[in-house]
C-alpha cells in the first residue's frame, strides 16, 4: 500500500492524505476536543487507527460503496472521522445541519437516499427516528453520545464505539476489502456531498470530487502559507462547505490541528484557550464581539476607558498600515508598541485572538469599523469571496492588499469573467461536479466549457484586480422610476450599526423603498438597561418609541451616505417598520447559514409590506412562530410605522 | 401491582426495586402546631416518587424528615430496613443521602466547579493538611473527584459556567448548580425540594428532562417535593398527596388525579 502513497502523485483522496500523515506527522496532535474540562487530544497516528477502526465497522455493517451516509451533529473529532471512514469504504459523507427541523432533514436525506446515519445525540436520533417512516432506503443509526438512549430499541441503533470495536475485532477479515475500496479511489471520485443552504427553494445536494477538495486545499493552503503547526477552531456547522475545506480539506493537506469546542455554549472560552492561529467567523461573530466589547468597556473605570479610547485612536491611525508594512514614523511604532503591551494585546487574548496569523471573513459584507477595528489591533482579518459550488475559495485578499470594500484577488487557478448583466462568473479546479439528481439545475449554473454562474452581481476594479460584489444578481432590480436598486448595498449600511441586527428593503417596482428592520437585543438591551427602560420581551423592547427614533437617525444617517452614490441614490428608505420577533432560520425566514430568504419574507409579511405603501402609521400583524422543538406558536403585534427623512438628489433635481 | 414485595414495573417498563425508605406513621409538632399527621408511605428503589400538595400542606417538613433533618415526635423512618437513629446532616450524607433546597443553598463566592466538588467531599479520605499541600494521596484524590465532578457538569451541560461564580448566575441556573452539587455526592437517595419553584416553561422542561436523566443513567432514586402538579404527574412514579399534613392521596399518577379527596384539596371546599 505504501508505493501508492509516495510522492504527490498518490494523494488523490482523503483516506491517502490521512495515511501520509499518520506517517509523516505520526505524532503531532490532529484533533482536540474539550471535553470534561480537559484538552484531549488525538495524533494523526492515532486519528488514523480511530477512522480505520470505524471504517471496518462500517463494513461489517454492510455499507456499500456510493451509499450515503448522513453525518449530523455538532463540530465533534468523532464526527470528522465519520465522514473520512465513510470515504474510507468508498461511501459519501453528506453532513447535514445539526440545527435543520425534522421535516427539513427528511428533505436532504430521501433526496440523497441515505442508507446510514451517524447521529451525536440524542436529540439527532429522536430527529431521524421521527421521520424514519418516510425514508425508504434508510437502513441503520450509529450515535456518538450514549446519554438518554440506553433504553431505545437497539434492532437499528449501534453505538460509534461498538461499530469501531467490531471494526476492530474483523480486523483481519475486513482489512483487505477497505485497501481494496481505497485503492480503487481516484482523483475524480466523489469526496462529498454538501447541502446548499438554499435561500430560494429547496436545498440543493452539491456533490465535490476528491480534485476538488484536494486542489482548493492545496492552493489556498499555499496561497495563505498555512503551516503544520496551525491551529484551528472547528465551530461552524459542519454541513457547510467552508468547515469541511478548514477542518478536512486544508487539515488533511497540511497536518494541522482542529480544535473542537465544548458546547457552543463555550465556543468564547475554547477559543480563548485554544488561541487558534487560523481563524475564520461570519461577519456576524465579529460584530457580536465588537459589540460586546464596547458594552464591557462603557462599564470600565474612567481611568481605563480613557486608556483604552486613546490607544484605539493610535491603533485606527497606524494599526492597519503597521500590518500591511507601510511605513510608519518612530514615534507612532513607539505609541503602537506601548498600546500593544497595555491594551492590544489583552484585548486580543481576551477574545481568543493572540496568535491568529490568518483570520478570514466572508458570506455577507462586513462593515467598514468592524474591519478596521480588528485589523487596527494587529490581526490579519482578510475578506475571502466563495461559494459551495467553488468548493470554497473563488476571491481573497493577499496579505497587504487587504480592504473591507472588495472580496480580493481570483485565488490560484481561478478564472474570473463578469457578463454584460454584471453576474460575476468563474471557472476553477474547485468547480464542483453536478446538483445531485438535478441535471437542470446543474446545466443551469455550469456551463459545457465549465463556467459557473455566482448569482452575484459585481465589478472588477481597474488597476487592482480586486472583485467587488455589489448584490446577489436576482435581487437587483428597478424603481419604479426605474432606478437601480440594490437591497443589499442599503441593508448592510444599515447592519453596521450596532443596533440593527439584520434587516430587508423592499422596493423593486415600487415608487419608493422600505425596510424591515430587527433590532440586536445585546446592544439595544443594553442601552436599555442604562436608560432605565423596562422591558419584558424582545418584542416591547423592539416596539419602545425610543428605539425607533434611534432606529430612524440610523435609517437616516444611511439614507445620507446612500443619497452620495449617484447610481443608488434612489434606494433610501422613506418608510420602515421595526419587526416584532427575529428573523429566523427555524421559521424559514432565514438560511441555516443566516442569510434572508426574500421571496419567503415577502410573503409571510405581505400584510406589514402592504401597510408600508398604503400610507398607515401602524398595523396590527399575527404571525406564526415555530419553536426550536418543531411546536408552533402565534404572537401578534401592532407595529408602528415610521417615516425616515429622505435627501433629494442635487443632480437630479437639477435635471428635473 | 403495588403490593408486591421486591417492587414493580412502571408504565415506561422500569423495574422498582424494593423499599428504600419506609415512613411509618410520622407525626410532627411544632409546639402545638402537628405539621404532618400520622403519615406513612414507603419510597422504592429506582423510582421517581412525588409528595405534592397546596401550600402549608406540610411538604417540605416531610422532606426534612426524610433528610432526617426533623426528628418526628411519633413513628419512625426505616432507612433500607433499618429504624434510622437521631443524626447529624454529615452523617445523612454519608448514607448517600443528598438534597436540593427550596430557597438556593451554595456557596455564592465560589464557583460552579468548586461548588459541585464540596458535593464530593463525603467521599475524600485525606485529611485538611494533606488536601491544603496537595500532597501524595491527596492530589490523586482530587484527580478522581474532578473526574466525576467533571461527568455532572457535562450532565447537566453547565460546562460554560464552569468557572463562574454563583452569584453572577441567574435563578435557573444556580437551581441547576444545587442538582449538580447534590449530584456529585453519587446519592442513591437524591431529595428535591420544589426544582421547578420560580422557572419558566422552558426551564421546567429542562429540569424534567434531567430528572429524568439522572433516574435513567444513574439509578438515582428520586423524591421530589413540587406543588406544580402538572410537572410532577409527567415526572413521577408514584405521588403521595398531602394536605393540611394528611395523606390524602397516594400512587400513580392516574390514580391520584382522579382521587376526590385531592380534586378537592387543589380546587379548594371548606377544611371544618
Amino acid at each position: 500500500m505504501a508505493d501508492t502513497l509516495n510522492g504527490a502523485a498518490g494523494l488523490v483522496s482523503v483516506p491517502a492524505l490521512l495515511h501520509r500523515n499518520a506517517m509523516k506527522f505520526g505524532s503531532a496532535p490532529a484533533y482536540r476536543e474539550k471535553e470534561f474540562g480537559i484538552w484531549q487530544s488525538w495524533t494523526w497516528e492515532q486519528t488514523c487507527e480511530e477512522v480505520e477502526a470505524l471504517a471496518l465497522g462500517l463494513l461489517d455493517m454492510g455499507v456499500n460503496e456510493g451509499d450515503f451516509i448522513a453525518v449530523i451533529g455538532r463540530n465533534r473529532p468523532y464526527l470528522y472521522w465519520s465522514m473520512m471512514a465513510a470515504q474510507m469504504v468508498g461511501a459519501i459523507p453528506v453532513p447535514l445541519y445539526q440545527d435543520a427541523a425534522a421535516e427539513e432533514m427528511a428533505y436532504t436525506m430521501g433526496h440523497c437516499g441515505a442508507r446510514f446515519v451517524i447521529a451525536g445525540d440524542q436529540e439527532q436520533v429522536d430527529k431521524v427516528l421521527d421521520i424514519q417512516d418516510g425514508l425508504d432506503t434508510f437502513e441503520a443509526m450509529i450515535y456518538l453520545d450514549p446519554r438518554g438512549l440506553r433504553k431505545y430499541d437497539h434492532t437499528h441503533l449501534t453505538q460509534y464505539s461498538a461499530v469501531q470495536d467490531a471494526g476492530r475485532a474483523k480486523r483481519a477479515t475486513l482489512e483487505p476489502e477497505m485497501k481494496a475500496r481505497i485503492a480503487k479511489q481516484n482523483y475524480d471520485s466523489i469526496c462529498v456531498m454538501l447541502y446548499t443552504s438554499g435561500t430560494t427553494g429547496k436545498p440543493k445536494g452539491v456533490v465535490l470530487s476528491n480534485r476538488n477538495v484536494i486542489e482548493t486545499s492545496k492552493s489556498s493552503s499555499e496561497f495563505d502559507d498555512l503551516r503544520q503547526s496551525d491551529d484551528i477552531l472547528a465551530y461552524l456547522p459542519m454541513a457547510w462547505v467552508g468547515d469541511f475545506i478548514f477542518s478536512v480539506g486544508q487539515a488533511l493537506w497540511t497536518g494541522f490541528c482542529t480544535n473542537c469546542p465544548e458546547s457552543a455554549d463555550t465556543m468564547q472560552l475554547d477559543l480563548r484557550e485554544i488561541g487558534p492561529t487560523y481563524y475564520f467567523a461570519p461577519p456576524r461573530v465579529f460584530e457580536t464581539q465588537l459589540t460586546n466589547v464596547m458594552i464591557r468597556m462603557e462599564d470600565a473605570s474612567k481611568s481605563k476607558r480613557r486608556l483604552f479610547d486613546y490607544f484605539m485612536g493610535i491603533a485606527r491611525n497606524v494599526g492597519p498600515s503597521i500590518l500591511d508594512g507601510k511605513p510608519v514614523s518612530l514615534l507612532d511604532r513607539i505609541k503602537y508598541n506601548l498600546g500593544e503591551l497595555m491594551i492590544y494585546g489583552p484585548l486580543k487574548n481576551t477574545l481568543g485572538f493572540s496568535r491568529v496569523r490568518v483570520g478570514y471573513t466572508a458570506g455577507e459584507a462586513i462593515g467598514p469599523e468592524i474591519f478596521d477595528f480588528y485589523r487596527s489591533l494587529g490581526i490579519n482579518l482578510k475578506q475571502l469571496y466563495g461559494q459551495t459550488e467553488a468548493t470554497v475559495f473563488i476571491t481573497a485578499q493577499p496579505d497587504g492588499e487587504v480592504r473591507s470594500d472588495t472580496v480580493g484577488v481570483t485565488c490560484p487557478g481561478v478564472e474570473l469573467k463578469i457578463e454584460d448583466n454584471g453576474e460575476v462568473y468563474y471557472r476553477s479546479p474547485g468547480v464542483f461536479v453536478e446538483y445531485y439528481k438535478n441535471a437542470e439545475s446543474t446545466a443551469d449554473t455550469k456551463d459545457a466549457e465549465g463556467w459557473v454562474a455566482t448569482g452575484d452581481a459585481g465589478f472588477i476594479e481597474e488597476g487592482t484586480g480586486h472583485l467587488r460584489i455589489i448584490d446577489r444578481a436576482k435581487d437587483v432590480g428597478k424603481t419604479a422610476s426605474g432606478a437601480l436598486f440594490a437591497p443589499k448595498y442599503v441593508e448592510n449600511k444599515l447592519k453596521f450599526f450596532p443596533n440593527i441586527l439584520e434587516t430587508v428593503v423592499f422596493g423593486n417596482d415600487r415608487a419608493q423603498c422600505t425596510a424591515f428592520i430587527n433590532i440586536d437585543l445585546t446592544a439595544v438591551g443594553n442601552w436599555a438597561e442604562r436608560n432605565n427602560i423596562a422591558y419584558a420581551s424582545y418584542q416591547e423592547l423592539a416596539g419602545h418609541p425610543d428605539v425607533l427614533s434611534t432606529i430612524q437617525s440610523h435609517v437616516e444617517e444611511v439614507n445620507a451616505s446612500v443619497a452620495q452614490d449617484e447610481m443608488l441614490s434612489d434606494c433610501q428608505v422613506h418608510r420602515f417598520v421595526v419587526l416584532h420577533k427575529q428573523l429566523d432560520a427555524d421559521d424559514g425566514e432565514l438560511t441555516r447559514t443566516l442569510k434572508v430568504r426574500r421571496r419567503i419574507i415577502e410573503e409571510k409579511f405581505s400584510d406589514i409590506i402592504d401597510a408600508l405603501y398604503d400610507g398607515s402609521t401602524e398595523i396590527s400583524t399575527t404571525t406564526e412562530v415555530t419553536y426550536e422543538d418543531g411546536r408552533k406558536g402565534a404572537i401578534s403585534a401592532t407595529l408602528e410605522i415610521r417615516e425616515a427623512a429622505v435627501v433629494a438628489v442635487a443632480a437630479k433635481l437639477a435635471a428635473e | 401491582m403495588l403490593d408486591q414485595a421486591d417492587g414493580y414495573l412502571t408504565a415506561d417498563g422500569r423495574q422498582i426495586g424494593p423499599v428504600v425508605m419506609e415512613m411509618q406513621n410520622i407525626t410532627l409538632r411544632f409546639g402545638g402546631v402537628e405539621a404532618i399527621k400520622d403519615i406513612s408511605f414507603d419510597i422504592r428503589e429506582g423510582e421517581v416518587r412525588a409528595i405534592i400538595g397546596p401550600n402549608g400542606a406540610g411538604k417540605s417538613s416531610m422532606l426534612n424528615v426524610i433528610s432526617g433533618f426533623y426528628v418526628p415526635q411519633e413513628g419512625q423512618v426505616l432507612y433500607k430496613g433499618v429504624p434510622r437513629p437521631q443524626m447529624r446532616p454529615y452523617q445523612v450524607a454519608r448514607q448517600g443521602i443528598a438534597r436540593t433546597f427550596q430557597n438556593i443553598a451554595l456557596f455564592e463566592g465560589m464557583s460552579v466547579l468548586d461548588n459541585v466538588m464540596t458535593g464530593r467531599l463525603t467521599h475524600m479520605k485525606t485529611g485538611m493538611f494533606a488536601q491544603a499541600f496537595w500532597k501524595g494521596r491527596a492530589e490523586k484524590e482530587e484527580t478522581e473527584n474532578r473526574e466525576v465532578a467533571e461527568k455532572i457538569i457535562d450532565f447537566l451541560e453547565i460546562q460554560a459556567i464552569r468557572k463562574t461564580p454563583v452569584s453572577r448566575l441567574p435563578y435557573g441556573l444556580k437551581k441547576r448548580v444545587e442538582l449538580a452539587r447534590a449530584l456529585a455526592a453519587e446519592p442513591e437517595l437524591l431529595l428535591l425540594d420544589e426544582p421547578m419553584a420560580g422557572m419558566n416553561v422552558e426551564e421546567k422542561e429542562d429540569m424534567s428532562r434531567f430528572i429524568l436523566s439522572m433516574n435513567d443513567e444513574f439509578g438515582t432514586t428520586i423524591a421530589l417535593i413540587e406543588h406544580d402538579m402538572g410537572v410532577v404527574m409527567d415526572l413521577s412514579d408514584r405521588v403521595v398527596v398531602m394536605d393540611y399534613g394528611k395523606k390524602i392521596g397516594d400512587g400513580t399518577p392516574d390514580e391520584v388525579r382522579n382521587n376526590q379527596a385531592v380534586i378537592d384539596a387543589y380546587l379548594g371546599v371548606s377544611h371544618d
